[in-house]
């Protein structure tokens, strides 16, 4: 089982932390993971992306031309990278921003509200872990318990109440999943 | 141990470290930025030093300095301005001084690109400054070679005493993977008496230098250096076989241009043709003869070569084939990563299918 | 028989290769007398340049380092921060390697304030490479790649160095002097022993500029050449302290 997983949208919308966040749990769940991202002047506020491969067997390439998964926080990324997703394959889009739909008819289109449900918990911050509790309650690649332990060791001291509001965001991108 | 995700460009600075490295000098310049950041914050906290120079061409007199004082240090940096740290290298490998320089290539010529590329093989392998020198190159494919060959390098440096390159694309510096952290094996390391550490009054002065102005003490000179490549040649060449045995297509790719190769091999087998790798890790020494001894098997019908340039290992290739079998090359320079689509059909081109 | 004069401990016993009426001897002397009256010959490592003086390390008697053109002040650099404390460090460089190809390395060595003493040997030529134009040429000299003279036109003006030293936070002490007679000598002396005393004090970076002769490619007598280094260069590189965090500035 691999996942090939392009992750895109503006830089500062967390999809690098994203991309590393799936890859830190891959590797505590012991699958081979590689996380490859570009950069340059994109880094500095136009558009980012990228891959993170988690699979069962040694990774051969880190690039993924053909995503098995693809998670589009803006427009630009949905238009450039849907074609190139994979035969059955998914995209989750940030429908908070993304008024478009997904035009293709092999893939599993996903729809989250990623700031919508940010703001209500209070924190736009978090937009990315709705969209990734989103993924992990869709593709089941990844054990929930696995990223909640890696919250309470990113978050500790006066940071430490960031934890439970990063769980109820991945609890509430989760439910986005039908 | 338990593995952790690294980033390469942080691994290697953190390598350095574990390698008993407490000095850097660099300049910034993408796609390396991390090699330096990382040095700053944590080498004052072992009581290291680190300087951000006014130039690479500073950095690498400033390596000179230091590595003279018998110090493990470092430099890093990337195409352009490894094109401006020649004059110091040639300088180290004249006055023979350990230290290891690191490489994260980007698109060229001139200012080209930031993205990854290996368009500095022949500089790093020919000798990019005046001169004839050589010193060891070692190409990491994984970030796991990345952090055990930094390592290595630190202490291979020493025991020559002369310069050792580390020469990655700049996607093995970006891309993070798990890795462990592992003790290399020690080597048994000559005392630096050679050193400028004042002569405390016990000693002749040393003196660290690559003049030599009568040319018979010069061509001596040369000729105990060639010595001591001739010794690296025979003792430290390194590479990695993948499914070579009866293979029918040989793939020859180093760093990056070796993982497509391997997602290629895959693809080719479910296609009927059994392709295999010789993927070098040292390119200077180059494993001529693994790769001869490889391509002589009656299974393989054609040598491919691929590379992020427009072909320069493949005159390494076709010097340790003796033109035993025909070479074909596959790659691209500027920043473009070839796909294993596009390598598959190269392999499949050489061999008449 | 009482000894009345003895060759400095901190020259070693090769022989000098400068040509008759050259001021490098002289300069070498005051700073290895300098060093063996401070006593710290023993822990003192030198960087030699390119240039007339690229055999320094053959005449100082120390442990010594020979950069690439220009580059002595970072090779310095990188001596001073990995050494032990106490680790006296110098560079001997001349017009054409500090004030052409090394500008940026010394500029930065000394705003970066780095705790080393350069020694500055200004003879307004390329000695070693056979008279060439350097930065500090003075307007209407001569030089081989300057057959009618400096034309201020077409090169400028020469460039003053310890005064461009001295406009940087990091510089403690930049001073020019000149070794033409014997008072001036003397005042050499006592500029060279400031430096390195300061640098063993930690104060900053230090910058002694020398005024020199070059009878060679100066087509002169050593004579002559002392009347002309009087005449010409003084005017233009007047001699005096620019910056001296003690306090000793003009």
């Amino acid at each position: 089982m691999t996942n090939e997983i392009m992750i895109a949208g503006f830089g500062g919308q967390g999809v690098m932390a994203i991309g590393k966040t799936l890859a830190e749990a891959g590797m505590k769940e012991g699958k081979d993971v590689s996380w490859l991202p570009s950069y340059g002047p994109e880094m500095r506020g136009g558009t980012a992306n990228c891959c993170v491969v988690l699979s069962e067997e040694p990774i051969v390439s880190p690039i993924v031309l053909e995503p098995t998964e693809l998670i589009a926080m803006n427009l630009p990324s949905l238009l450039k990278f849907e074609p190139t997703v994979a035969q059955g394959g998914t995209i989750f889009v940030n429908s908070s921003i993304i008024t478009e739909k997904v035009q293709r008819e092999d893939v599993r289109a996903i729809y989250v509200p990623c700031l919508e449900i940010a703001q209500e918990l209070g924190n736009l911050k978090v937009a990315n872990m709705v969209m990734l509790g989103a993924y992990i309650q869709a593709m089941g690649n990844l054990g929930v318990e696995t990223i909640k332990e890696m919250l309470v060791h990113m978050f500790t001291g006066p940071k430490a109440k960031l934890v439970d509001l990063n769980i109820e965001a991945l609890r509430r991108g989760a439910a986005c999943v039908q | 141990m338990a593995k952790e995700l690294w980033k390469g460009n942080e691994a290697i600075a953190e390598a350095a470290i574990r390698a008993g490295c407490k000095y850097f000098f660099g300049y910034p310049i993408t796609p390396q930025n991390e090699i330096p950041e990382y040095l700053s914050l944590h080498l004052p906290q072992i009581g290291g030093c680190f300087l951000q120079a006014e130039s690479e061409v500073a950095a690498i007199n400033m390596i000179y300095g230091a590595a003279g004082c018998g110090k493990r240090v470092m430099t890093s940096s990337s195409s352009p301005g490894i094109s401006l740290k020649q004059e110091g290298i040639t300088y180290m490998c004249g006055a023979e001084l350990p230290a290891v320089i690191v490489n994260m290539m980007r698109g060229g010529p001139g200012l080209g690109t930031i993205q990854p590329a290996q368009g500095d093989y022949y500089q790093a392998t020919r000798g990019g400054g005046n001169g004839d020198y050589r010193h060891l190159v070692y190409a990491p494919a994984t970030i796991q070679e990345a952090a055990d060959y930094v390592q290595k390098a630190f202490d291979v440096a020493d025991y020559y005493r002369n310069p050792v390159m580390i020469l990655a694309d700049g996607m093995i510096g970006q891309m993070m993977e798990a890795i462990e952290w592992r003790e290399m094996p020690k080597r048994e390391l000559p005392e630096k008496t050679w050193a400028t550490t004042g002569t405390k009054g016990e000693r002749k002065p040393n003196v660290i230098n690559s003049l030599y102005i009568d040319p018979n003490l010069c061509a001596d000179h040369n000729d105990r250096l060639a010595k001591k490549y001739a010794a690296m040649e025979e003792n430290e060449v390194l590479f990695e076989e993948y499914n070579t045995e009866n293979c029918e297509v040989l793939f020859v790719a180093y760093g990056t241009p070796s993982r497509i190769a391997r997602a290629a091999i895959r693809q080719l087998e479910k296609e009927g043709i059994k392709a295999g790798l010789l993927r070098p890790i040292t390119l200077w020494p180059f494993p001529s003869k693994a790769l001869k001894a490889a391509a002589d098997q009656a299974s393989v019908k054609a040598v491919v070569d691929v590379e992020l340039s427009m072909g320069q290992m493949i005159d390494d290739v076709k010097i340790a084939l003796e033109g035993c079998k025909p070479v074909a090359f596959v790659g691209k320079a500027g920043g473009v990563v070839p796909t294993p689509a596009e390598v598959c059909a190269a392999a499949k081109a050489a061999i008449g299918r | 028989m009482a000894i009345v004069y003895q060759k400095s401990k901190g020259l070693t016993d090769a022989e000098l290769h400068y040509c008759p009426g050259c001021t490098h001897g002289i300069v070498h002397k005051l700073v290895a007398e300098t060093l063996e009256e401070m006593g710290v010959l023993g822990q003192t490592i030198g960087v030699a340049p390119v240039g007339c003086s690229v055999f320094a390390y053959n005449y100082f008697n120390c442990d010594m380092h020979e950069a690439a053109h220009g580059r002595a002040p970072a090779v310095a650099t990188g001596i001073k921060r990995v050494s032990d404390p106490g680790t006296i460090v110098f560079t001997y460089q001349g017009d054409g390697d500090l004030a052409a190809i090394g500008t940026a390395e010394v500029i930065h060595a000394a705003m970066r304030g780095e705790k080393f003493t350069t020694i500055f040997i200004n003879n307004a030529i390329y000695g070693m490479t056979g008279g060439q134009m350097a930065p500090t040429t003075l307007v209407g000299q001569k030089a081989t790649t300057a057959p009618m003279g400096r034309q201020q036109d077409h090169y400028g003006s020469p460039i003053r160095m310890s005064e461009i030293i001295s406009t940087l936070e990091g510089c403690a002490y930049a001073t020019r002097v000149s070794v033409h007679d014997i008072p001036n000598l003397n005042k050499a002396k006592k500029a060279i022993q400031k430096a390195f005393r300061m640098q063993q004090e930690g104060k900053g970076f230090t910058f002694v500029e020398v005024l020199a002769c070059c009878p060679t490619n100066w087509g002169k007598t050593p004579a002559a050449s002392i009347e002309w280094l009087k005449e010409n260069m003084i005017p233009y590189f007047p001699l005096g302290v620019y910056k001296d965090i003690e306090g000793g500035a003009k």
